[in-house]
């Protein structure tokens, strides 16, 4: 492992990338980001600008207005920048595949890294799939 | 030749920069005991500026490239010298030139001003609105600053300052009289103000203006941004050490005295900042130029008569 993605494993910057979510999720990842969990024993921050973001969280189902926003946000973001898709609806648009706003899935407008599934998933979880997607970088 | 080791390596660029880190680590590892949480582990920082070093640089489209590109450097590179300016005054308090302080003092000001004039050229709405909060935040903290400054500067009736650290070797520490502890508490507000830190992180409050003047800085320029306000991090608070708290710091033993002093400050700081929260620009302004210069020219009147 070279020093560049060791010392990426060792500081993730996260970004916030709400698409329109149902906002349970974003509780959840606040959930992570407090004290009780504390993320930042392993270097991870909440940044407030997508270009010093690492890893841009995304939740909820990308509709007409939020997928072109999501694609513009992972394209100002700086690479390598990993995508998580968190909740079971950016996995995959769970129930509202029929919706008239539904056009496609996350992974069809940006890469995605790792799906967190569970609606939502618990603080435990989301950890458990970034120690997953950082193992995985390291291989 | 000696001064380029003594800008680069020893109490300069190298070793600052290393201590800034240390000095981060501490701020973040304390925030995180004051919540109740473990905190990072201490190459933290470290980690951090590799990343940022190994990351994309992006060009904003509309910004004005060599500006976004130079103005970072001008910034490190400022504060890198005020920084070892005033470690030799503590190592060698003898050597030094007239008038150092205030050297030190503007020197001290280019970080913020390479800050306003690189992010004004990124031309981003969000980073202007950061960049005119930093002027106006510039505008309020530099006369108070300077005015505490001043009341050391009469009391020990020199302008370097190595001969401030020698009145205090002989005449008791700088803090020790009624209008030092004043001047010594504007100080601390003004440095905090300096270090960007919460009370006065208008200009980057990420909540808010997302991240502000730093917005559209990415990858290794956010680095340089980074150890910026590490060096920062070393030179305020040693900045207020060696005007109210100074030692000479010739032996091992007063340069660990010297440490422990400038961590205590930086203790104090770090306090400040996690029992605080983020002021609005216009009440740090009501904030400096009222409650703080007032106390600052009571103490400077009080230093005049001998105080």
């Amino acid at each position: 492992m070279n020093l560049k993605l060791k010392a990426l494993t060792k500081s993730i910057w996260v970004f916030h990338a709400a698409c329109s979510p149902c906002n349970n999720c974003d509780i959840e990842i606040l959930d992570v980001l407090t004290p009780r969990y504390d993320v930042e024993r392993f270097g991870i921050q909440l940044v407030g600008s997508v270009r010093h973001a690492d890893v841009l969280l995304v939740t909820g189902v990308p509709n007409r207005k939020t997928a072109e926003r999501l694609k513009a946000l992972y394209a100002q973001a700086a690479k390598p920048c990993l995508v998580v898709a968190i909740g079971q609806c950016a996995g995959g648009g769970c129930m509202f595949t029929p919706s008239y706003n539904y056009i496609k899935p996350v992974d069809e407008i940006v890469p995605v890294a790792a799906y967190v599934p569970g609606c939502p998933p618990k603080p435990e979880a989301i950890i458990m799939g970034v120690v997953k997607l950082l193992k995985s970088l390291g291989k | 030749m000696k001064d380029l080791f003594y800008y680069l390596i020893f109490p300069g660029f190298l070793f600052t920069g290393a201590l800034g880190i240390f000095a981060s680590w501490f701020d973040r590892k304390i925030t995180a005991r004051v919540q109740w949480r473990k905190g990072p582990p201490l190459l933290q920082p470290l980690y951090d500026l590799i990343k940022l070093l190994g990351k994309e640089l992006i060009l904003p489209a509309n910004s004005s490239l060599w500006t976004f590109l130079v103005f970072p450097i001008v910034g490190l590179a400022a504060s890198a010298l005020a920084s070892s300016i005033i470690w030799l005054a503590f190592l060698f308090p003898e050597k030094g030139f007239v008038g150092d302080v205030f050297v030190v003092i503007y020197l001290m000001g280019l970080p913020a001003i390479s800050l306003i004039v690189a992010s004004f050229a990124s031309a981003n709405p969000l980073a202007s609105q950061g960049a005119s909060r930093e002027i106006k935040l510039l505008l309020s903290y530099e006369l108070p600053f300077i005015l505490a400054a001043l009341v050391v500067l009469i009391k020990a009736q020199s302008i370097k300052l190595g001969g401030l650290i020698f009145y205090q070797a002989v005449n008791g520490l700088g803090i020790g009289s009624f209008s030092g502890a004043i001047a010594f508490i504007v100080a601390l507000l003004c440095s905090q103000a300096k270090l960007g830190l919460v009370p006065f992180d208008m200009a980057e409050a990420e909540t808010e203006i997302m991240a502000g003047a730093y917005i559209e800085f990415s990858g290794p320029l956010l680095a340089v941004f980074r150890l910026t306000k590490f060096m920062m991090l070393v030179a305020a608070p040693l900045f207020l050490v060696g005007l109210f708290l100074g030692n000479v710091a010739a032996g091992p033993g007063a340069f660990l005295l010297l440490i422990l002093k400038y961590l205590a400050v930086v203790l104090l700081t770090v306090l400040i900042r996690n029992t605080n929260p983020r002021l609005r620009i216009d009440q740090a302004m009501k904030f400096f130029w009222g409650p703080v210069t007032l106390l600052a020219a009571v103490a400077v009147t009080l230093a005049l008569f001998g105080k």
